[in-house]
């Protein structure tokens, strides 16, 4: 088959790519910022297939060999090899916007924010990232003596200096101020977005018409962005009004909150149950905000899929987030401390198992039969990548492999998994996207997980008693 | 993408096969033995460690441990990685150090290492055998150290043995002058060790005088480092210690009539080393190599110890022993055939049990159509009639008819 495949970007590169192949005249009329289809047809080339990817799945995607072409931030290409040097992927060019750069981040407090005292450490040093191949091979430059990283879906900006000591962190410039009196402490490296290729592709394919059009189109095509003019530059914004860090008192609970999808319902928890937020959720963004009157709880606003790990590795003592993920975590780390608290019934989901309507199976069962007479294995796709591991082997399904994604999933059934694990609240995304459940693995809500040191803290012990009662009594009203 | 349905083996791994592995045990063997009889410990490290112990070390390069096999543990919750040991040394450091002793100690391992290779080709798990001199630290101990290995070598058959000394102090000391970043001098040290000594000459100009007669020079005798040590007397007085103990080995060594050449550009990979560096060769191939390493405990944490050790690789030094597998210890080999009657199967195994204690090999014949392997001298046949065996000299044809077990190991030992 010689149709030209291309991994397209959502999120931050979306609308500039789609302004880009609308000058080149593609026609793709489904290509547009809150677009509800991840296939997109183009009219000036009717063979080109174009799928809509989460950015960071594109370069294994094009890596891999499911796709020729792909657009994506070099900051993405740059993590996947610097940890796998033998991907198959060619960056081709760079298209002349979305450009970043990846900060090395921690706290402005005298002289510890300096690289040479955080390399004189003698204890473990945390990292926090998006990026955590970037962020690991960082930590082996700087030759740290003990480092920890913990990957992150988000919200980097809010771990240091008590989450965590040092973030490696994407910013656009202008875009980001790090507040709290956080400062760049190194820069990693500028990006752009990009044109990538899969390198088996690239040498025995004809991929010269689509590359061709892009060429006369990108009107900036051999200018590079390591130019040191276009580098964005560290942002350091002294004037930051939020002023410098005050230290967290020692035996205080820390508490996180989601930001994304669960924020309103917890929102409206916190509400019924009668506690008064200072500033959650934050028109301007502040994910420090606070419960009036409670000065022994202090609060961050995280990603809900990094909470059991943050709560597991003890950064926090309590956290609002699913189930499901608590779940996915214990998979991995059965003997975790984070363990479950209280069931907030926030936002239920079921979390299920999904394959195209085109395949003649209803349920696990009859898929396994169907691949065993197959030659290659079942490729599983899922956020949940433990969860996912999980129910394969439970059910059996031999040769499989896990595709961790990071959103936008459903796209890759058919042509790039077979099998998907997601959640789902009304099922309207899964009709739309012709795709089918053949087993329900359990409800997700909202819970209130704690990690079991913490309970028994003299100190904090009865302030999440507390806690706990409050949203016990306003869970059961 | 799967192309295959068929289970194989890991990229890069390999299988050691019954004939490989009467190779390896050959050279495991030999090893152990001479070790033992030098009066070293063998100890056994876990292959999982953290990979702090090798970063904390600080002698892996950040090249070097971006290919370690890593993980996050089942308990991994912390962020707290552990790896494939990518390195003998440092978890035998890490031992000494945790069992709390600070006495002189004697020890070698034979321990498979795994480094990630990027082309797929070369193995990524790697087995070696070394030995470890910790808390001596005197020239007394280097030479103790390559005496062994010699003597191991020599054991091994291996011929054409040659030793090459150097000296990473020296280096190190020359590097340390040169106003250029810590990542520019391990660059610069990695082309000076391939052999490009004008590299340094470029980056330092005013010390063209000692490094051509230094550097460029190979020395064949203490004399050699005598007049090393005059050039450096001016300019780097640090190294006047080290240089003598250096001096002293090689006297010690043109008393005992081992030739050696002294090449203080030889080779790379020396990251531990912190003073005397030997390197065996056979022929044109590097086969064994070690050195002092003084500054390894305390980096990881423990008391100021001096250390010297050497490795030698397994599938490496194999290429240059050829066969050895006539070396084995021979045993008698018997075949034990059972008749196709109730109770004889059950006399066939007493009869090899009796064999085995009287110091046979024995093994039961599992088919008519077994082919009777080489080295197999015998063929014992149980009879219909009760305690009854035929015996068969496989090589000369004859036959025997023998009533009892005990008269069966009578007639095999005479």
């Amino acid at each position: 088959m010689n149709r030209v495949k291309l991994a397209l970007p959502k999120g931050r590169l979306m609308s500039e790519t789609a302004a880009l192949l609308d000058q080149a005249c593609w026609g793709m009329h489904d290509y547009y910022e809150g677009t509800r289809s991840y296939r997109v047809t183009c009219e000036k080339f009717p063979d080109l297939m174009t799928k809509i990817f989460h950015e960071k799945d594109i370069p294994i995607q094009v890596a891999t060999g499911n796709y020729d072409l792909g657009i994506c931030g070099l900051d993405w290409v740059e993590e996947l090899i610097v940890k796998y040097p033998n991907s198959a992927l060619i960056k081709l060019k760079d298209l002349g916007y979305g450009e970043g750069a990846v900060f090395a981040v921690g706290i402005r407090n005298g002289e510890n924010s300096e690289l040479d005292a955080i390399k004189a450490r003698r204890n473990t040093v945390r990292l926090v990232s998006e990026y955590p191949n970037l962020a690991e091979s960082f930590a082996l430059k700087l030759r740290l003596r003990r480092f920890s990283v913990f990957p992150l879906w988000g919200a980097a900006e809010v771990y240091p200096p008590d989450s965590a000591d040092l973030a490696l962190i994407a910013a656009t410039p202008g875009a980001t101020t790090f507040n709290h009196g956080l400062r760049v402490i190194d820069t990693v490296f500028s990006f752009g977005a990009c044109l990538i290729a899969n390198r088996d592709r690239w040498e025995s394919h004809d991929l010269s018409e689509v590359l061709q059009s892009l060429e006369d189109t990108v009107p900036a095509w051999h200018q590079s962005h390591f130019d040191t003019k276009s580098a964005p530059k560290p942002i350091n914004d002294d004037s930051t009004e939020n002023g410098p860090f005050t230290p967290i008192p020692e035996r205080v609970v820390r508490l996180a909150l989601p930001d994304g999808h669960q924020q309103s319902s917890a929102v409206a928890l916190l509400k019924k149950a009668g506690l008064r937020m200072d500033d959650y959720p934050s028109p301007a963004g502040n994910r420090r905000p606070a419960i009036v009157g409670m000065e022994d709880i202090s609060i961050k606003v995280i990603r809900p899929q990094d909470m059991p790990q943050q709560v597991a590795a003890g950064n926090f003592d309590l956290a609002v987030t699913g189930i499901d993920w608590l779940r996915d975590h214990l998979y991995q780390f059965p003997d975790s401390p984070a363990t479950d608290l209280l069931d907030l019934k926030l936002a239920p989901v079921r979390i299920v198992a999904l394959v195209s309507n085109e395949l003649p199976v209803s349920n696990g069962y009859e898929l396994r039969e169907l691949w065993s007479r197959r030659a290659a294995g079942i490729r599983v796709a899922s956020e949940y990548t433990n969860i996912a591991d999980s129910y394969a082997r439970e059910n059996h399904m031999g040769r499989y492999r896990i595709i961790p994604t990071w959103g936008a999933s459903e796209a890759f059934l058919p042509e790039d998994a077979d099998l998907l694990i997601e959640n789902t609240q009304t099922g309207q995304t899964i009709a739309r996207h012709n795709l089918k459940i053949i087993d329900t693995l359990f409800e997700s809500t909202g819970h209130l997980i704690g990690n079991r040191d913490s309970l028994t803290d003299p100190v904090k012990q009865p302030v999440i008693q507390r806690i706990i009662g409050i949203l016990q009594r306003a869970v059961e009203n | 993408m799967d192309n295959t349905n068929a289970i194989q083996k890991c990229k890069g791994t390999k299988d050691l096969t019954p004939e490989y592995m009467k190779q390896f045990r050959f050279i495991e063997d030999t090893f152990r033995d001479c070790c033992r009889r030098w009066g070293y410990e063998e100890v056994r490290t876990p292959t999982l460690e953290y990979l702090n112990l090798f970063t904390a070390a600080g002698t892996l390069t950040p090249g070097q441990l971006g290919k370690v096999y890593s993980f996050l543990d089942w308990d991994g919750w912390s962020g707290e990685r552990v790896v494939l040991r990518p390195d003998g040394t440092i978890p035998i450091a890490r031992y000494y150090i945790e069992s709390g002793s600070e006495k002189p100690a004697r020890l070698f391992y034979v321990s498979n290492v795994f480094r990630f290779g990027t082309t797929g080709t070369e193995t990524r798990e790697i087995w070696q055998c070394g030995a470890e001199l910790i808390g001596a630290g005197s020239v007394n101990a280097d030479a103790e150290l390559v005496f062994m290995a010699l003597e191991i070598l020599k054991s091994l058959g291996l011929k054409d043995i040659s030793l090459r000394l150097s000296h990473a102090g020296l280096i190190r000391s020359i590097l340390s002058r040169l106003d250029i970043s810590q990542e520019e001098k391990t660059r610069l040290l990695d082309r000076v060790l391939d052999g490009d000594i004008q590299a340094l000459v470029d980056a330092k100009p005013e010390l063209a005088r000692i490094i051509t007669p230094i550097l460029g020079a190979k020395g064949k005798s203490s004399g050699f480092l005598k007049n090393v040590l005059v050039l450096l007397s001016h300019d780097f007085p640090e190294l006047q210690q080290t240089l003598r103990d250096f001096t002293d080995l090689a006297d010690t060594l043109d008393n005992l009539g081992v030739a050696y050449e002294i090449n203080i550009v030889s080779g790379r990979g020396f990251e531990y080393y912190t003073g005397l560096i030997f390197e065996f060769w056979s022929g044109d191939n590097s086969i064994a190599r070690g050195g002092r390493y003084d500054a390894l405990i305390s980096l990881l944490g423990g008391k100021n110890i001096p250390a010297s050790g050497f490795a030698m690789g397994i599938d490496r030094v194999m290429q240059f022993t050829g066969d050895n597998t006539a070396r084995q210890p021979t045993v008698i080999g018997i075949i034990v055939k059972p008749l196709p009657v109730t109770g004889s199967l059950k006399e066939a195994f007493i009869a090899i049990e009796a064999l085995h204690t009287a110091g046979f090999a024995a093994e039961l014949a599992l088919t008519d159509s077994e082919s009777i392997k080489t080295g197999t001298k015998w063929l014992l046949k149980t009879s219909e009639t009760g305690w009854r065996f035929s015996l068969n000299d496989l090589n000369s044809g004859d036959c025997y008819e023998v009533a009892t077990i005990s008269e069966v190991i009578t007639k095999l030992k005479a």
